[in-house]
């Protein structure tokens, strides 16, 4: 059956997914459509991280759950481990997902409130049928060991009496309990303070280099994804625009809403001190429901010409490994770009 | 309690070049009974802010920073216990009647919350929410007002403010709602606005037009600013001023190009440390710093960072007095990082310097 590591062949390969909502209006009359995710194609590597970024409404969550079919997406090829995910009835799916598991944002809302914490880890070891009490109990204590929280500190605990940092490390110790290939991650460190999550983001940098896992990490902070990513896709309106390797395409981003989203950050330079004044793109995005014609970004691109109307960009390849759809690329502003960063 | 030190000094931000005092809040305290504990949320908190300047305050969740400024506008519930001063243009606003506090909320000092959905009614057209308010701090003829409210939708560049003036909150985006309350907090003609997370919950592109509206809505209306938040990139790039909170307290003080080019306190450089920069290379640990912030309800002896900070000693069992220092540069510490300028050994590539130790995850988190 499926499920073997073969070396070689990706991960994870997502083939022209195409995600679509219908919009009720009153009385539940099925309405307009909103096209969260559009196309999108992209492939992992075992042991590499994919970190998406996008704005509100981009589709990156909805990519998120089309991946783990949750719900399962309209048309397209997921394969996962060389199965595609999307041909597998119900029994073979909830067997597929004991190789793919999501952290979410919410630390407490994803933890049952009642249940011990010990419980909590167990629950995912139980119903994939690891039999053995002893065997379980034994594990329980390796995963939160490994998550850094001490099982016989807070084993015994409930999900109220931890901190949020804390019951994100819970979470991921279920997440890790079976041995995944891969985790995906949405907004997975959004709701922590600063101190937290960065204490949470070097265990997913620790757990990625000990387990050998590989991360599909969605976020809205641009700076927090270069942080654990091999490579980011950029996500705009339900169509990925560019992607390409982490320190690349933050050095050199070939597409103008790449570009925007980096000038948006406010920040400083901490060698320096040096303050990093945002200047943001005019306009605001445009809706999911009825997405612009052609480049769903040239409403607020600066570069838009009459092609970017009539025509969508597909996704190409200027430089190895770095793909990008847009007619009218950076490729030439770029040299500036990389000055301006160094 | 530990720190209980009569803080009869000038608090931070009047120095030599001081413009006119706007808002001077001295040795604010705010206590709450919660389940038979007292919390400690505001433990002497100073601060001078001037007419049209923009003030960051910074800290994580429990920091002290917004139950602070709610105490500014008399919105904390009433089993809050608050001691100190804080005087608006010499007029003391801590313990004011209702009744009189109403006539300075809006009219003198506005706020504006994070969750710009929660903040409008979501019954009422846009139009007719900001029209009440305008007529709320004037006797404006409700046409005046309607008039008055599309110049406002206007100033916030709401995209077509006259149709959007008979919109409701939910055909709006999540940026136009914000522009919305925004407008609606500019109705009285405030003297000082309060931004309590005003833009965390926007996207990047969003948060940096908004950010750029307040400035300059800043700038036309001369109009003083109060950004509260936990984003210290945020602070850098548009407060004049920042101050650091933990605990309840203020940790550093200083303009916001001398605090993050010579950072003191070992706080604010763990702070500074942990943010994931655009600057850093894929992979890089961050340096952390292991436990989280004390318990409001049960703070430690001495220094309220001392069980985290690298640099603590015995001395650290004694309260640090907030002081300043160095010309216009404040802290509380006994240990402070050596000015980062004179320090040759420092690694450029480790903002968080000396003290922030690199732990591999802090366990405790």
């Amino acid at each position: 059956m499926i499920m073997t590591r073969e070396a070689g062949g990706p991960l994870l390969d997502v083939r022209d997914v195409v995600q679509e909502f219908a919009v009720r209006g009153p009385g539940g009359v099925k309405g307009a459509k909103v096209h969260a995710v559009s196309n999108v194609s992209f492939e992992m590597r075992a042991g590499e991280t994919l970190g998406v970024v996008g704005e509100t409404g981009s589709g990156k969550s909805t990519l998120a759950r089309s991946v783990i079919q949750a719900p399962r997406p309209k048309s397209g090829v997921v394969s996962f481990l060389g199965t595609d995910l999307m041909t597998l009835g119900r029994r073979a799916l909830t067997e597929a997902r004991r190789h793919m598991q999501m952290v979410y944002q919410d630390p407490f809302g994803s933890l049952n409130p009642r249940w011990r914490i010990t419980e909590l880890v167990e629950e995912p070891l139980r119903g994939y049928g690891v039999r053995s009490a002893t065997q379980r109990r034994a594990r329980v204590a390796e995963l939160l060991d490994l998550v850094g929280l001490d099982p016989s500190v807070y084993g015994g605990r409930r999900p109220h009496e931890l901190s949020g940092g804390q019951c994100q490390r819970v979470a991921i110790a279920r997440a890790i309990a079976l041995n995944p290939a891969l985790i995906v991650c949405d907004e997975a460190v959004a709701s922590l303070d600063v101190l937290i999550q960065a204490q949470v983001l070097n265990l997913f940098e620790r757990l990625r280099t000990e387990l050998g896992l590989s991360y599909l990490f969605i976020s809205h902070d641009l700076a927090l994804v270069k942080q654990v990513s091999d490579r980011v896709a950029v996500m705009h309106l339900g169509r990925l625009v560019e992607v390409g390797p982490a320190g690349e395409l933050y050095r050199r981003p070939l597409h103008p809403y790449t570009s925007a989203l980096l000038d948006s950050i406010p920040g400083l330079d901490p060698v320096t001190g040096r303050v990093r004044r945002p200047s943001p793109p005019a306009g605001e995005p445009p809706s999911p429901i009825n997405p612009p014609s052609g480049c769903r970004f040239r409403t607020r691109c600066p570069l838009a010409r009459e092609r970017c109307a009539q025509e969508s960009p597909e996704l190409r390849e200027p430089f190895p490994g770095h793909q990008v759809a847009c007619h009218f690329p950076l490729a030439s502003a770029s040299e500036d770009h990389e000055k301006r960063l160094t | 309690m530990s720190g209980e030190r009569a803080d009869t000094l000038a608090p931070p931000g009047s120095g030599r070049d001081a413009g006119r005092a706007l808002l001077e809040v001295r040795d604010l305290r705010v206590r709450f009974s919660r389940g038979g504990r007292r919390v400690h949320a505001v433990n002497g908190l100073s601060y001078r802010l001037n007419a049209g300047e923009i003030l960051a305050i910074i800290g994580e969740s429990g920091s002290g920073k917004s139950v602070s400024a709610r105490t500014l506008m008399g919105l904390l519930p009433p089993s809050a216990q608050v001691s100190g001063s804080a005087r608006f243009e010499g007029t003391e606003l801590l313990g004011m009647p209702e009744r009189e506090m109403r006539g300075w909320r809006g009219a003198e000092i506005a706020m504006v919350f994070q969750d710009p959905a929660r903040s409008l009614n979501p019954t009422m057209r846009i139009g007719a929410q900001i029209t009440e308010a305008i007529r709320a701090h004037s006797d404006m003829s409700r046409k005046q007002a309607a008039a008055r409210a599309v110049e406002l939708l206007k100033l916030v560049h709401l995209p077509a403010a006259e149709r959007r003036f008979y919109e409701y909150p939910h055909q709006l985006s999540g940026g136009m709602r914000q522009r919305v309350v925004i407008a609606i907090a500019l109705a009285g003609e405030p003297r000082l606005l309060i931004a309590d997370e005003a833009t965390t919950a926007l996207d990047v592109t969003t948060q940096a037009q908004i950010m750029e509206l307040l400035l300059e809505l800043q700038q036309r209306l001369g109009m003083a600013i109060i950004l509260i938040s936990h984003d210290l990139g945020l602070a850098a790039s548009y407060a004049k001023n920042v101050v650091v909170m933990y605990a309840g307290r203020a940790v550093e003080y200083a303009s916001a190009e001398e605090l993050f080019a010579h950072v003191r306190m070992p706080y604010t450089q763990a702070l500074l440390g942990a943010i994931p920069l655009l600057e850093r290379e894929p992979h890089a640990l961050l340096p952390v710093i292991p436990g989280q912030p004390p318990d409001p309800a049960a703070l430690p002896a001495g220094c309220p960072f001392r069980p985290r900070c690298a640099a603590a000693t015995d001395a650290c069992l004694e309260p640090p007095p907030f002081e300043e220092h160095e010309p216009g540069h404040w802290w509380a510490c006994w240990h402070p990082a050596k000015d980062p300028a004179e320090d040759p050994a420092r690694d450029p590539g480790e903002p968080g310097g000396a003290h922030a130790r690199p732990v591999k995850d802090g366990v405790q988190g």
